[in-house]
């Protein structure tokens, strides 16, 4: 890759650029949700794509989730590959029918004969004392149903590579990505790439301890890593970047290395992500383990409201530092 | 703060379905529902606490300005995912009709809300039953960004009621005496067991979807045009009432600004304490998931 052409770009403009990309190429491409066309709901994800593209494909649509995420999955079957945007993993509860019943089941129950290539994007939208139905976070419900692969990009580079493999994917795939994310900015080149689904990445390799990062809790626990470093305490931080299929290798030979692993996920605790992340590891380097597994997700309490309960509610990296302390001086 | 969804041009609406409801009678609302909320009865200080996220709110800073709760004022719940506490008032009616309790239930929409195939659902079933229930659905002409051209063929929101069987009007929503008309028949149609009834209040909100002015997440996004904004102020409704009033020789200018008078010091001293009061201790955080069963 010639370095020229590699610069700094937003997470939420690598998302734009992967659509400008990838609507070029592929006139099957369409782009359909609520809010496509403001900016108050997706951000500058969406810049330029109406003028370039049209609202033929760049369709902002009523509020109904249920029959426009149905009416993605229709589109689908026979031939189009749409992305249909839900501005927050909330409103997307509607439309768990055609995401769940229909477009997960769908290539199995017709024997393979039928297949569903459609992106469900949604975006985890918390904090600011918006309370419970304003921030919640369900990817697990989504890697829990058989049929639905699941990407949660937590860079830039990332973001762009995993929505090109979305779309290019001729599966359902969820995407899922964190409106904390979309200032962070990473090296993403110009040219068309993709990040394989169900590959991992490790961020920052280390020694002592395995800490896997979902989403936005990657650069909380890079912040983790960079101040325990000083303390001397060599983290080790993996990125699975999907979640289902799970990259089940990088976190076990990561494991075996260290002995000690902690799961920090954007979810909830119970029945989730990092409940699963910790069964993988007991199973298959139980014995290489100096400590118990442990999580740090969201406590099993709806998103509050005010300020001083989200300021328990939602964990950072000072969380990681101290649960890695524990970890290491138990 | 939370984001806060102003009801400011739309008060008539509340004010003229509200005043014909008995503090036991149920409503739900959506996320615009602070004017709901006050015309049902509610607390003002309870509600500013709310807003600001503390402790002494009225869902006790758990929910903030989208979720405002006052079982006592029958204010049963709102909540901010379009459309989503539609059933739950057909439910509420469901009960009423079980129970025999000659309660009404209100459920408040907008015009956004049309979009979601539960109005319809709950309108099928609501005229099957015979249900105690008024949908009011207050078009103010966008559901955030966008026009109500670009979400439906039609404006005439009324008419998605005919089908199902189910009574429906067309009232201008910035009339607080035509909303209250319509309302007062519709409530009694109710009680009599000849609901629902659907009512389709036209109206317009002055300020921006959520906050003054949509600039919640730093982008201005109200594209609605300026001149169509201050054509609307100037059928606003509590002008348009007063002047009413004072027309009619119901009561003098001067009695309305000691109304209003009172009226803005008791707003001021909601903030002021809202701001003074607590916000909720943190090691209170898993409070209230779960009931407590006695
Ligand atoms: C299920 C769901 N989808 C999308 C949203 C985002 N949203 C918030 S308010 C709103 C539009 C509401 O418009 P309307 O019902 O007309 O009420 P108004 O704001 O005009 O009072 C939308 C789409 C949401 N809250 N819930
Ligand atoms: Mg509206």
């Amino acid at each position: 890759m010639c370095s020229e052409k590699i610069r700094k770009l937003s997470y939420s403009l690598a998302i734009n650029e992967a659509f400008h990309q990838t609507m070029e190429r592929d006139t099957s491409v369409i782009f359909i949700g609520q809010g496509v066309k403001s900016p108050w709901y997706v951000g500058d994800t969406a810049l330029g794509l109406i003028d370039r593209f049209t609202e033929e494909r760049v369709i902002d649509t009523p509020v109904s989730e249920n029959a426009m995420t149905g009416a993605a999955v229709g589109a689908a079957i026979v031939g189009m590959r749409p992305v249909v945007v839900h501005p927050r993993c909330d409103f997307m509860m509607y439309a768990l029918d055609p995401i769940i019943n229909e477009a997960a089941n769908w290539h199995y129950m017709s024997g393979g004969h039928s297949s569903v290539p459609v992106v469900f994007w949604g975006v985890i939208n918390r904090s600011g004392e918006q309370a419970a139905q304003h921030s919640q976070a369900i990817h697990a419900f989504f890697a829990h149903t058989p049929g639905l692969k699941v990407v949660m990009p937590a860079t830039a580079y990332d973001a762009k590579g995993l929505l090109i493999s979305a779309i290019q994917d001729d599966n359902p795939v969820v995407f899922i990505d964190d409106r904390w994310l979309y200032r962070t900015e990473d090296y993403v080149p110009e040219e068309f790439y993709s990040v394989p689904i169900g590959k991992g990445v490790v961020h920052r390799k280390g020694k002592d301890v395995t800490l896997v990062a979902i989403s936005y809790m990657v650069p909380e626990a890079m912040k983790a890593a960079e101040e325990l470093q000083l303390k001397g305490i060599d983290v080790e931080v993996v990125d699975p970047r999907t979640i289902k299929p799970l990259d089940e290798d990088i976190i076990i030979e990561s494991a075996k290395k260290t002995g000690r692993v902690i799961v920090a996920d954007v979810g909830w605790q119970s029945f989730g992500v990092a409940a699963q992340i910790s069964a993988l590891v007991s199973e298959k380097a139980f014995s290489s383990l100096k400590a118990p597994v442990k999580r740090i997700a969201l406590p099993d309490i709806p998103a509050p409201a005010s300020r001083t309960l989200e300021k328990a509610y939602y964990p950072m990296s000072a969380d990681i530092i101290t649960a890695i302390n524990k970890m290491i001086v138990d | 703060m939370c984001p806060v969804h102003l009801y400011t041009g739309q008060e008539a609406v509340a004010a003229g379905i509200c005043c014909h409801l008995n503090p036991d009678d149920y409503i739900f609302s959506n996320h615009r529902s602070h004017g709901h909320y006050l015309a049902k009865g509610g607390d003002l200080k309870k509600l500013i606490a709310e807003v600001y996220c503390k402790e002494k709110g009225c869902s006790r800073g758990r929910g903030g300005s989208m979720h405002v709760y006052d079982l006592e004022a029958g204010m049963m719940g709102s909540a901010p995912i379009v459309a989503g506490t539609i059933s739950l008032a057909l439910g509420a009616a469901l009960a009423s009709r079980i129970r025999k309790d000659n309660r009404v239930s209100i459920t408040f929409l907008g015009d956004g809300a049309t979009g979601e195939g539960v109005l319809y659902e709950s309108l099928n079933y609501a005229a099957l039953k015979k249900l105690p229930i008024i949908f009011v659905c207050e078009n103010n002409y966008y559901s955030t960004h966008l026009p109500i051209s670009e979400i439906r063929v039609s404006d005439q929101i009324y008419k998605v009621a005919q089908p199902f069987g189910v009574k429906t009007h067309r009232v201008d929503g910035n009339d607080v005496l035509a909303v209250s008309d319509v309302a007062r028949e519709a409530v009694s149609l109710c009680r009599e067991g000849q609901g629902p009834v659907f009512i389709e209040a036209m109206t317009y909100r002055m300020r921006g979807h959520v906050g003054p002015d949509d600039n919640i997440q730093g982008t201005h996004t109200d594209i609605r045009p300026k001149e169509e904004i201050e054509q609307w102020r100037l059928k606003d409704p509590l002008t348009r009432f007063e002047k009413y009033l004072v027309e009619n020789n119901v009561c003098t200018q001067a009695y309305l600004s000691d109304i209003q008078e009172c009226l803005q010091k008791e707003i001021e001293e909601a903030h002021h304490e809202a701001c003074q009061d607590a916000f909720p201790d943190s090691k209170e955080i898993a409070k209230y998931v779960f009931r407590e069963n006695t």
